[in-house]
């Protein structure tokens, strides 16, 4: 088995997630070389071979260059397997290489179980193994499902490939999340409220409820989208990444990109009607309630301590 | 200028899943159908473009049983102008390359100026799919999209990246692009036009018709995840619940010390 890891570069920087593409060529045995479109000032620890294109020259965000350099890379490395992030640039650059060299892709994959590819269904609800047909794979990694246990260590032997132009998307540059108001990474108590709190009116009894614990409120994916939140209230993936001491999730089912912003918590309370929903694998009391009527009682309660 | 749109039906998530007899797909009986997230905000896109630009003409797709018109009746309400129905009851086994390929076998003759889809489905969430019809096609794709504007055959867009940021990303018609939660409030069909909704064009198609490519993978088992337990589960009267976990918050965190 061999591998071909396709790492990320942002913003003069690269992206962490490179160790997880590590991880995941570490478990499936074999070897490996790394594809990255970066820079020489952010080279990986990484002790193998890495392909350098500079994203200088053809740009952070292209992906018709960027397949075009990896399918080179891809047609010199001859791998069985081609491993990307499930990220915003992973998601969007796999199925184009995927489609270029008629493979399979398997997205988001979890797990490994004896070489088989696991991924998630309905919202991590499910999970399936999944079995690719063709002779190369085109495989994405849910963010944090592989990891080291050690940060790798070593120094690339790099091979610089060539920068072309060109590409018909044109990127006009990155606009930075907006700044100020309430910093929920700083908080040390937050409650969270999820679709579950039904009605916009219901954020205030979230809100009572930090207040009374003297915390921050902050809000999953769907109450933001919906407007009942303001954008720098929200947890996970696209939002903000917490390690509060308590972590209060009300009517959160708890999806990936939600889990990945909170579950390194230290302390995590799910209120929630569901008892299997998937919160309650990182939640370490679960609360089966309904929050409208268990947030309020449990606030007064609180303010009577 | 023409548009197509992609939709797809899927079961309400809050639902009760169980897995099906085959073991490879989740049982379908007694669940709750909604049209997939995703394309909610995909439709609202493209009725706002077609509304725009005056005299577009707007064309909702989906794959699926009979039971997906239920779904595509949602979108022609919300103001596209005609339904093309892929008949396959079948279509949940159907991995994204096949997927992908029955829309642009659809799409290749007719000339869209814009297409759009969601960024992934809720119950298999490849996020494949839209970005493979325009590498079929041969035309640019934008993917994830949150922000979206359509001037004189010009696209611009932001795409989402992760913390928040985003990138600004343009391109010419024609073009694709996948839609993510947020990029903008899809509208309720108001009853007047779920009235009219109904005498608008639904054309069924076979699948076997535009089905013109083979799997590359398939789904050998569909399980529920192990819990991974640990957590402990309080359940009873709501005033007990709230002083066994006040006390659990005083011994475990500090936070009420």
């Amino acid at each position: 088995m061999k591998i071909l890891l396709v790492a990320e570069y942002r913003d003069g920087k690269l992206l962490g997630s490179v160790n997880e593409l590590i991880a995941f060529a570490a478990k499936m045995g074999g070897d490996s070389a790394m594809f990255v479109v970066g820079s020489e000032a952010a080279l990986p620890a990484y002790d193998g071979k890495l392909y350098l294109a500079d994203a200088a020259a053809c740009g952070e965000f292209n992906p018709d260059v960027h397949k075009q350099l990896l399918l080179e890379v891809v047609a010199k490395e001859q791998p069985d397997m081609i491993a990307l992030s499930h990220s915003s640039y992973g998601w969007d650059l796999a199925p184009r290489i995927a489609f270029a060299l008629k493979a399979a892709q398997v997205s988001e994959v979890v797990e490994v179980e004896d070489g088989v590819l696991v991924v998630s269904a309905c919202n991590a609800k499910l999970r399936r193994t999944v079995n690719p047909k063709t002779k190369q794979t085109v495989v994405t990694l849910q963010a944090g499902a592989f990891g080291l246990a050690e940060a790798p260590t070593g120094s690339p032997t790099v091979e610089k490939i060539g920068a072309a132009g060109g590409g018909r998307l044109e990127f006009g540059g990155y606009e930075a999340a907006e700044a100020g108001g309430v910093d929920l990474s700083k908080a040390e108590i937050i409650v969270s409220a999820g679709r579950g709190i039904g009605k916009p009116e219901n954020v205030e009894m979230i809100a009572a409820l930090a207040k009374a614990l003297k915390g921050e409120y902050g809000a999953s994916r769907p109450v933001v989208d919906s407007g009942w939140v303001e954008h720098k209230r929200q947890v996970g993936t696209t939002g903000q990444t917490v390690t509060p001491k308590l972590y209060l999730a009300c009517g959160i089912s708890g999806a990936i990109q939600h889990l990945a912003g909170m579950k390194k918590s230290e302390f995590i309370v799910a209120i929630n009607t569901d008892k299997d929903a998937p919160i309650g694998d990182v939640a370490d009391v679960l609360v089966v309630a309904d929050l409208k009527q268990f947030v309020p009682l449990l606030t007064e309660k609180i303010k009577l301590l | 200028m023409k548009i197509l749109v992609c939709i797809k039906q899927v079961p309400d998530m809050e639902s009760k899943f169980k897995v099906a007899a085959s073991g490879k797909w989740y049982d379908t009986a007694d669940l709750a159908w909604r049209m997939n997230e995703y394309d909610e905000y995909a439709v609202e896109q493209a009725v706002q473009v077609k509304e725009q630009v005056g005299g577009a003409d707007l064309t909702v797709l989906c794959i699926g049983g009979e039971q997906v018109k239920e779904t595509m009746k949602k979108a022609l309400a919300m103001g596209c102008d005609r339904g093309v129905h892929v008949a396959d009851d079948k279509a949940a086994e159907k991995e994204p390359f096949e997927i992908a390929g029955i829309i642009a076998e659809f799409a290749r003759d007719k000339q869209f100026d814009l297409i759009f889809t969601g960024m992934q489905s809720q119950d298999r969430g490849s996020a494949q799919v839209g970005v493979l019809v325009a590498e079929m096609l041969g035309i640019p794709s934008i993917s994830t999209i949150v922000q979206f504007a359509y001037a004189d055959g010009r696209i611009e867009t932001r795409r989402e990246l992760e913390g928040g940021v985003k990138a600004v990303v343009k391109a010419m018609a024609p073009a694709l692009v996948t839609c993510q939660l947020g990029l903008n409030t899809p509208r309720y069909p108001t009853l007047p036009n779920i009235m009219k909704a109904k005498k608008k064009e639904l054309l069924s198609l076979p699948v076997a018709d535009l089905l013109k490519v083979d799997a590359r993978q398939e789904t050998t088992k569909m399980y529920f995840p192990a819990k991974k337990g640990g957590g402990l589960v309080l359940e009873g009267e709501l005033g007990q619940l709230a002083d066994q976990l006040i006390q659990i918050l005083k011994e475990k965190t500090g936070v009420l010390a």
